[in-house]
Formats: structure tokens, sequence, C-alpha cells
């Protein structure tokens, strides 16, 4: 098993299997090991992401912005090893379940805001952060990740999920892809991406840092 | 300290003028606020006095944020799935009082020589009609001859000289059949408000389930399951037949051939279809609601996917159940990369006649 390259993030044993885990409060029934609680790449894009050895650059401590949070499974991990985590779902039935994750987590800030519009939330996620993890199911996941571009510091790291599904289930995914990393290239270098297949069918994990200037 | 909440923009930050405790104000400030641009909000924070240092900045926006996402949360699942129940089961038992009164309404007011369109336009001629309120403006009765002046309100007759209008007319059944339009007419009026309420809530309570089935449909189905949680954990083989419960028990009893559809017959996707496929287009509809109860109730975001797949199924949407709106445009989408159904809803899919030419 590869060494993860973030502190607070390790592989452990569950079941005979090597398998992503963090230090934290089980939140969703996850098996644990002693202080230690499977993070699984099955139902994490984040998680795949990491497993697959992407660069994400994230590291213990980063002020993080989440969008697309859910249920909080993927953010309860992330605020985990991270610092100050702002997790922004927009629907309230998932957001229930993010605000229990986030019960325990004292740096997890939940904000029920639409990620589309940064305006609205602008005014409480603070400037110059780390990362800003994507995970949005909506159309226009590229232009979500550029309009959020003002919150992540200069040498920050953008890591996207981008669900070809949610942008048209009638394309092929690699054209949708194409577009996205398109439009995303308006004010982020891409410097990895791959496809999160067959684990997150029809899924491009991409990471990306802010061109200089602001987007 | 405006100045020091302020962020480059000049937009205050969520705790400009507040105090750490003021949790509920902070909480309306989350919700409500906005700026173009964020800042180093922790830091201004610190400056301005609102925290002592980060860890009190970051106890303070916990609370705060804590505090508005429950809110928001309160609010948006106001309208919840017991709610849409209740609505839509009041909505069905209005219809069916107005129904049953409005015939003997229509019965009762032919008698008297009265042109009778429908039910509820029949109550609302003889309600609203002008000779019978307190304004006599000489309007045409639609309601005709048996319209008394004095129906409106029986008491008007001890208080009130009515020398301009005939004694002759006076008339106690025509103040009955008055006062039952009225009657008719204001639950008609209930019927539409509820059916509004149950419209604007579907979509709040299963999204999904509401832009596939339609938002009275949807709340019928949740209705029938109980709640959108059963709904959701029921295969789709029974919601393809809720609503049909009495030919499902006479089929297990072996009396009867199986019931291929239940209230999902009044989506077009199943009522426009030929008879012989109506079958296979309920089991078709209904997996596709099944599912998308299921991410309704699961997850609760939208998927405009479920639609597209509907669609490319054959499948002619409307607004609402039995509104006899044909979207015969959509009726044909070519089915792309929908595979089976859009074969089977090509040849025989919506067409509009209704017929049983095939059968």
């Amino acid at each position: 098993m590869p060494e993860v390259p973030i502190e607070g993030v390790t592989y452990r044993e569950f079941d005979g299997e090597q398998r992503l885990a963090t230090r934290g409060e089980p939140v969703y029934g996850e098996p644990t090991d002693g202080e230690w609680r499977l993070w699984d790449a099955r139902r994490s894009k984040l998680g795949a992401t990491i497993e697959l050895g992407l660069e994400t650059g994230l590291s213990a401590g980063d002020g993080v912005l989440y969008l697309g949070a859910a249920g909080g499974t993927t953010v309860s991990h992330v605020a985990d090893f991270a610092g100050p985590t702002y997790a922004v779902e927009f629907a309230p039935r998932p957001a229930r379940d993010l605000l229990a994750a986030a019960e325990r987590r004292d740096r997890l800030f939940p904000l029920l805001k639409d990620a589309r519009e940064p305006e609205t939330y602008a005014h409480v996620v603070e400037s110059g952060l780390d990362a800003l993890v994507q995970d949005v199911a909506t159309r226009g996941q590229a232009e979500v990740a550029v309009r959020n571009r003002r919150f992540l510091a200069d040498d920050g790291r953008l890591v996207a999920a981008i669900k070809a599904r949610s942008e048209d289930v009638a394309r092929d995914p690699s054209a949708v892809f194409e577009d996205a990393l398109a439009t995303l290239g308006e004010a982020y270098e891409v410097l990895e991406t791959a496809r999160l297949d067959p684990v997150h069918a029809d899924h491009l994990a991409v990471v990306a840092r802010p061109l200089s200037g602001d987007g | 300290m405006t100045d020091e909440s302020d962020g480059p923009t000049g937009s205050p930050g969520w705790f400009a003028g507040l105090g750490p405790g003021d949790v509920d104000a902070a909480a309306d400030r989350i919700r409500e606020g906005g700026a173009e641009r964020p800042a180093d909000w922790p830091t201004l924070a610190v400056e301005s006095g609102f925290a002592d240092g980060r860890e009190g900045y970051d106890e303070a926006l916990k609370a705060a944020t804590t505090a508005a996402a429950r809110q928001v949360i309160e609010e948006r699942e106001g309208a919840d799935d017991r709610q849409l129940v209740h609505a839509v089961s009041a909505m069905d038992d209005l219809e069916r009082v107005v129904n049953e009164l409005g015939e003997r309404l229509v019965e009762w007011a032919t008698s008297r020589g009265t042109d009778a369109d429908g039910p509820v336009e029949t109550a609302r001629a003889i309600a609203e009609d002008p000779t019978a309120g307190e304004g006599d403006t000489g309007g045409d009765s639609v309601a005709g001859k048996g319209e008394d002046p004095e129906a409106a309100d029986p008491a008007d007759d001890s208080d009130y000289p009515r020398a301009t209008r005939d004694p002759e007319a006076a008339d106690p059944a025509g103040e009955r059949l008055h006062g039952l339009a009225e009657r008719v007419l204001s639950l008609a009026e209930e019927r539409d408000a509820t059916r509004a309420f149950v419209e604007r809530a579907a979509p709040a309570v299963a999204p999904n389930l509401a832009a596939l089935a339609g938002p009275v449909l949807a709340a019928r189905l949740i209705a029938l399951a109980g709640d959108l949680e059963s709904l959701a954990k029921m295969p789709a083989g029974t919601v393809q037949v809720l609503g049909a419960e009495d030919a499902l028990f006479a089929h297990l009893r072996g009396d009867a051939p199986s019931p291929k559809h239940g209230v999902i017959y009044t989506h077009e996707y199943v009522r426009n279809t030929v008879r012989g496929e109506r079958g296979s287009a309920a089991r078709a509809l209904a997996g596709k609601l099944a599912i998308a109860a299921r991410v309704d109730h699961y997850s609760g975001d939208r998927r405009p996917e479920l639609d597209r797949e509907l669609e490319a199924m054959g499948n002619a949407r409307i607004p609402g159940t039995g509104s006899g709106v044909r979207a015969m445009g959509n009726a044909r989408i070519p089915g792309t990369g929908s595979g089976v159904m859009a074969m089977r809803a090509g040849p025989t899919g919506v067409t509009g006649t209704g017929g049983d030419a095939d059968a």
C-alpha cells in the first residue's frame, strides 16, 4: 500500500484489507479500528481520488471549502485532518445528516447555501483557503469551481469530482469532461485528472491550481 | 468597528456589529447576508474585538452556522411529507363532497328551470347572482326565475325594509338553494386552494418524484404509501399497483387477473398508451418513480437526469394529473440511448387518441 501523503490520513487494516482511514468520531456507522475510522472510497469520490494516488495537495490543518457536502460523509473525514472546514450543501434532507456529522467537529461549519452563488456565503467563508473540494451534482459543475475560485489562496488547490451525468446524460462522458476542463481553464491550471471508474462511474477527478490573478 | 469588520469591497462580515453571544442575530446574518468577495474574516473579527482569538471566532462561527442551518432545514422541511399527505387526502375529500353536493345542487336548480352547465358553474351562477345579493344591479339571473332577492340573508327580512322588492318573491326554497350553492362554491374554492398547496409543497418534499409524476400524483403516491420513507422502501412492483389494492387482493384470492396499474394510471405515460401496452408502460413508469422516491428520501437533491430518462422513454409529462393537457411534442422525443423502452414507446406510445384499436 502506498503511503498517503496527507498527515492524518492513512491505510489501516479493516477485515483483512488495507483501507483508507481518518481519526475522528464515527458518524455514519462506519467500521472503526481504535480511534481510526474507515473512509470508504466506494462512498467517497475524494477518498477514491486519494486512493488513486493523485497529488491532491491536501495537508493537515488546511482551510477547506467543501462544496456539495451532502450528508457529510466525506466532509467529516476532511474535517478529521483539516483545519477550518466550510461545508456547503443546499438540499435540506441530507443537511440534517450533515448537521449531525458536524456536531462533534468544532471546526466543521455547515452552510445551507447554493454553491452556484458564492456571494451568499462570501461574508462567512474566509479568503485564502488552502483547498476547494467540490462534489456537486448540478449542471455547470466547472462553472461552480470557477465562481468559487475567489476563496482559494493563490497556491491553493481545487480537488473536484466532475459527474458527467449531471451535465448531460446522453452525451459521451469524455466529451462532457473535455468541455468541463475547458471551462475550468478560465480560472485554473489543471494539474492532474483521472477517471474514477469503475468505483464511481462516469466521474472525473480533477486537481487544479488557480491561475494567478483573481478568478 | 464597522470599518474593521468590512471586507475588501466594503461588505461587512457576518459578525459586524455583533457580540460573540448574539447567536440568533448572527444566524440571521449568515442566512440573509452576503458579500461579493471573501476576506480574512477571522483576523478582521479579532481586530474588531468580536473575538479574542481564532478559537473564540471558530466557536462563535460554529454556533451561528449550526443555528442558521437548523433554521433553514426546519423552514424548508415545513412542507413535510405528513402535511402533504393530509393535504392531498383533504383535497380528495373536498373533491368528493363538491361532486356530491354539486350533483344535488344541479338537480335542484334544474327543477327550478335553471340551465346547469356543471356543479361548480351552477353554484357560482346561483351564489353570485346579484339579484340574490344585497345590491340590486338588475343583472340577468343566470340561475333563472327561482332566485330570491332576499335569499342571501334570511335575517334581512326583519331589519331591512325592502319596499322596492316584490314581496311575492319570498321563496324559502330559493333561500336554501342559494345557501347550498354558496357552500358548494366555497368548498370548491377550498379544494382549489388545497390543490395549489399540494402543487407547491410536493416539489419541496419530493423534488424528483414531483417532477416525474406531477405534484398531485406524487402526493397521492406518498399518501398511499403512508409517507415518503415507506414509498422509498417499496419495490417498483408495489408502486405500480398502489391504489389498486382491491384488484390486487382479488387477484391474490385467485378471482381476478393481476392489476396492471394503480393511481399511476393517471399519468399520461400510462393513460395515453394503448390498452395492450399499458401494463408494460405502467411497469416502466413505476420503476422510474420508485427510483425518484428513493433519491428524494435518501438524498433530497434534484437529479434532472431522471426526468430526461423518462422523457427518453417516450414520456408525455404534464404539470398535474388529470389536467387533460397532452404534451404531444414530448411523446416522441428520440430515445437517445434509452434502449428498450424507447423502442416500445415509439410505435405504441402516446398517440393522444386513447383508442383501443390494437386491443
